[in-house]
């Protein structure tokens, strides 16, 4: 047993970290937030040649045939630096639906352009302000044909193409569907973190090819879910602590009644607080990094407690970063509403908190070990 | 990173499963815990279990087995309890003696002290207790004031401990005590162990909220310490305390009593407003929380033990366990009984197993907050230890002890 990451993996974490500060990922979320850019293609291409869209593709098709356990250790650090690029769309969900289901055509169409970073992807399965669920799925597939409508589509505006949940013959099924064409209509949206871009798809008879089989669409779907979320969750926790470690550098510099601020019991207590989501939620996403990288029978349970547990390590961290900061936390000016924003960008994009809750709780009754 | 097992390990395993198998009965599911009818019959009981431990070779661990250990890695230790947690044993006696009294004989006592007493405490032939709060010193622990004066070759002990677990029932125990009043707190505190049955030392259990009465008062009158039951320098016992108390939030971390699996396993079991209370949204909603937090301690104790095997020291971090712990316990304790609705209230020990373990985390989470460091002076330690920050201001500081002004009210 060895619960750590290896010296192989730190060095990767090292090397993605000082890439991101050279390039001053973070001032360029802000640089998204503020201007009409969907997302920052100057970073895009140095993750890109870094060769991080390719992480865990195989060599057969062009990728670097690595393991998950890099790609937490590089979600983790796009989380801590805000990066605005739609890695998460193109790499955690399409490619990872791709990899997991794509006929072996399928991949050689797809997987080298992604590795390459030459086409991006997204994932498009809302419809309307509630979760979708195997019977409220109302975008459909006829003759390879797809008609509805998704919403919040993270980077669908700048994707080439998107895995989308739709029903065939009764059944959910996930298609891949390219967007560069008349019957996919995209409608930018505005949302709470500008950083990232969203957009409304409408498909009128767009062509649209299924991934594996309509017959194991929802199981599909929760496993490329499940698989997600651990990626999510370190991108997560990669914030959350960002949020604690600013809070914390603020705190000793800003004094107030003649002393640094870090010296009151109440913010002390409030750091302690942050600082114990974090390393629960850490302990949690180490276990689902593990799950997701062996293809454990764990990985349901795994994905959803590190989901849950960054999920909330993140909210508690980027609000009280704020309230450590007091009213220059809530200002424009200073960075601390960047993480906010992303942090509830990033707990909606694959499923509400309580959502996963309820996961969490049925795959333990599924698993019946206890 | 891997969760499983190697080679080693499985063996080692399996061998700590064998050995268990064949001297303890499998608990037949998780609420089938021990429980003594008596603390005296679970004394007898602990003892009797310890001895079998120590004979097959699986007592104290950690410690070195010239002492009566076992030279353990972390990693066995992990695997240990993950395996003896399936088995109906004794447990709750020698955590003190064999978690913080032992290590701190191990790095401050002689070699004739540690041949002595050292093994008869990791066959628990000999119960150890700690004496260290007092009245008006708890979270201010260096405030102290039971006195120690040498005469001689020996000390003369004066003053009065509280909170001491086990104390009516220990043979031996380490206490901290002020040698120099004129100079700062930390600065004038002296360390001993000694033996329960010296004349002068009367114990008095204090009454509990549960009702029982596991912690005591201690008083001691003119009680005689040869100084070579001295540990550490005179003037040294803030640094000897320190070591103890790292050693203490490592032994307490893990509180007894309802935890995630037994409030899942009564909300599979237990009626709610017509339907079973797994179904309610609120209840799976705290469950996945708990279940959260549990793993996660699960999970963070890992990671420790994988820096402890790569020859890194325990860090203040494991101050977080006790926290986590203590306050889940509080709040699922308090879940259960709401679930037995008014019923919950009434008290239950003969009648059902599972209502007393919860009524139990109820009293005993209100203490395990305060035991071993309060909530608060942990939430201190992670935040002037492990982040940085800067320590509280301390109006005591640098004044001689005897200038200090003090209340107990």
């Amino acid at each position: 047993m060895n619960f750590e990451f290896s010296q192989e993996q730190v060095q990767l974490r090292d090397s993605v970290r000082k890439m991101l500060d050279n390039k001053e990922a973070l001032k360029k979320a802000r640089e998204v937030l503020e201007g009409e850019k969907s997302y920052d293609k100057d970073l895009w291409n140095s993750l890109v040649e870094m060769g991080l869209t390719a992480t865990t593709i195989p060599e057969e098709y062009e990728g670097l045939g690595l393991g998950h356990l890099e790609l937490c250790v590089v979600a983790e650090e796009l989380g801590r630096s805000l990066a605005p690029t739609p890695f998460s769309s193109s790499v955690y969900l399409a490619t990872e639906a791709l990899l997991l289901l794509g006929s072996d055509d399928q991949k050689k169409e797809y997987l080298p352009k992604l590795a390459r970073g030459e086409i991006i992807g997204t994932f498009a399965h809302s419809e309307s302000n509630t979760s979708p669920t195997a019977s409220n799925i109302n975008t459909v597939v006829n003759n390879g044909k797809i008609n509805g409508k998704k919403i919040a589509v993270p980077d669908g505006d700048v994707s080439d193409f998107a895995i989308v949940t739709a029903v065939e013959d009764g059944k959910i099924g996930l298609y891949a569907v390219n967007l560069k064409n008349e019957k996919s209509q995209i409608i930018s949206q505005d949302t709470l973190d500008p950083s990232r871009s969203h957009a409304e798809i409408s498909f009128d008879g767009a062509d649209s090819e299924l991934l594996g089989s309509t017959e194991e669409g929802w199981a599909n779907l929760n496993n490329l879910l499940d698989k997600a979320a651990v990626l999510f969750a370190f991108e997560q926790l990669g914030g959350a602590e960002a949020c604690m470690n600013m809070a914390k550098e603020y705190s000793l510099g800003r004094f107030a009644f003649g002393r640094p601020i870090a010296s009151f019991q109440a913010i002390k207590h409030k750091l302690a607080d942050m600082f114990v989501t974090v390393e629960l939620a850490r302990s949690n996403c180490y276990f689902g990094a593990w799950a997701l990288s062996t293809d454990s029978a764990e990985l349901p349970t795994a994905a959803a407690t590190s989901r849950v547990s960054a999920s909330q390590a993140y909210h508690e961290c980027s609000k009280e970063n704020i309230q450590t900061h007091g009213g220059m936390g809530f200002t424009w000016e200073f960075d601390c509403h960047l993480f906010y924003k992303r942090c509830r960008q990033l707990a909606a994009n694959i499923g509400s908190q309580a959502i996963w809750k309820d996961k969490l709780i049925s795959s333990l009754e599924r698993a019946n070990t206890l | 990173m891997d969760f499983n097992d190697t080679t080693d390990e499985t063996k080692f395993r399996e061998e700590a499963f064998n050995w268990l198998s064949n001297n303890a009965p499998l608990k037949e599911n998780p609420k089938d815990t021990w429980k003594p009818a008596s603390e005296e019959e679970g004394l007898k009981e602990a003892k009797a279990w310890a001895a079998k431990l120590h004979e097959g070779g699986w007592a104290c661990l950690h410690w070195p087995k010239e002492y009566g250990g076992r030279d353990a890695t972390p990693i066995e230790r992990v695997i240990w309890g993950q395996e003896i947690s399936k088995f109906k044993v004794p447990g709750g006696y020698f955590e003190i003696g064999q978690g913080m009294a032992g290590p701190v004989m191990m790095m401050y006592a002689n070699e004739e002290q540690k041949k002595r007493y050292l093994p008869p405490l990791a066959k628990a032939e000999e119960v150890w207790c700690q004496l260290f709060s007092e009245p008006a010193s708890g979270s201010d622990l260096a405030g102290l004031k039971t006195k120690c004066e040498k005469d001689g070759d020996d000390w003369i002990i004066n003053g009065q401990k509280i909170w001491t677990s086990g104390a009516h029932f220990s043979d031996y125990g380490i206490i901290v005590t002020r040698s120099d009043p004129n100079v700062a707190k930390h600065k004038g505190l002296t360390y001993f162990f000694l033996d329960m049955k010296s004349p002068g030392v009367e114990v008095r259990p204090i009454k509990q909220i549960s009702g029982g009465a596991n912690f005591n008062e201690v008083y001691f009158t003119d009680v005689r310490i040869p100084d070579e039951q001295r540990l550490g320098e005179v003037g040294d016992g803030w640094k000897v305390s320190l070591t103890t108390l790292m050693n203490e939030r490592l032994a307490v971390g893990d509180a007894s009593g309802p935890d995630f699996e037994e409030a899942f396993n009564l909300a599979r079991g237990q009626d709610l407003n017509g339907k079973l209370a797994i179904e309610n949204d609120s209840v799976r909603e705290k469950l996945a929380d708990w279940y959260c937090q549990a793993s996660g301690l699960k999970f963070a104790k890992y990671r420790n033990i994988s820096a402890l095997s790569r020859g890194e020291t325990p860090g203040p971090q494991s101050s977080i366990t006790k926290i986590v712990s203590a306050n889940k316990l509080q709040e699922i304790a308090n879940f259960g009984l709401d679930l037995m609705d008014n019923a919950g209230i009434l008290r239950s020990d003969d009648r059902d197993a599972e209502q007393s373990m919860y009524q139990y985390g109820f009293y005993g989470a209100a203490g395990l907050r305060i035991a071993g460091g309060t909530d608060e002076i942990l939430k201190n330690i992670i935040s002037e230890q492990v982040l940085g920050m800067p320590q509280d201001m301390r109006a005591d500081k640098g004044i001689p002890f005897n200038e200090i002004p003090t209340s107990t009210k």
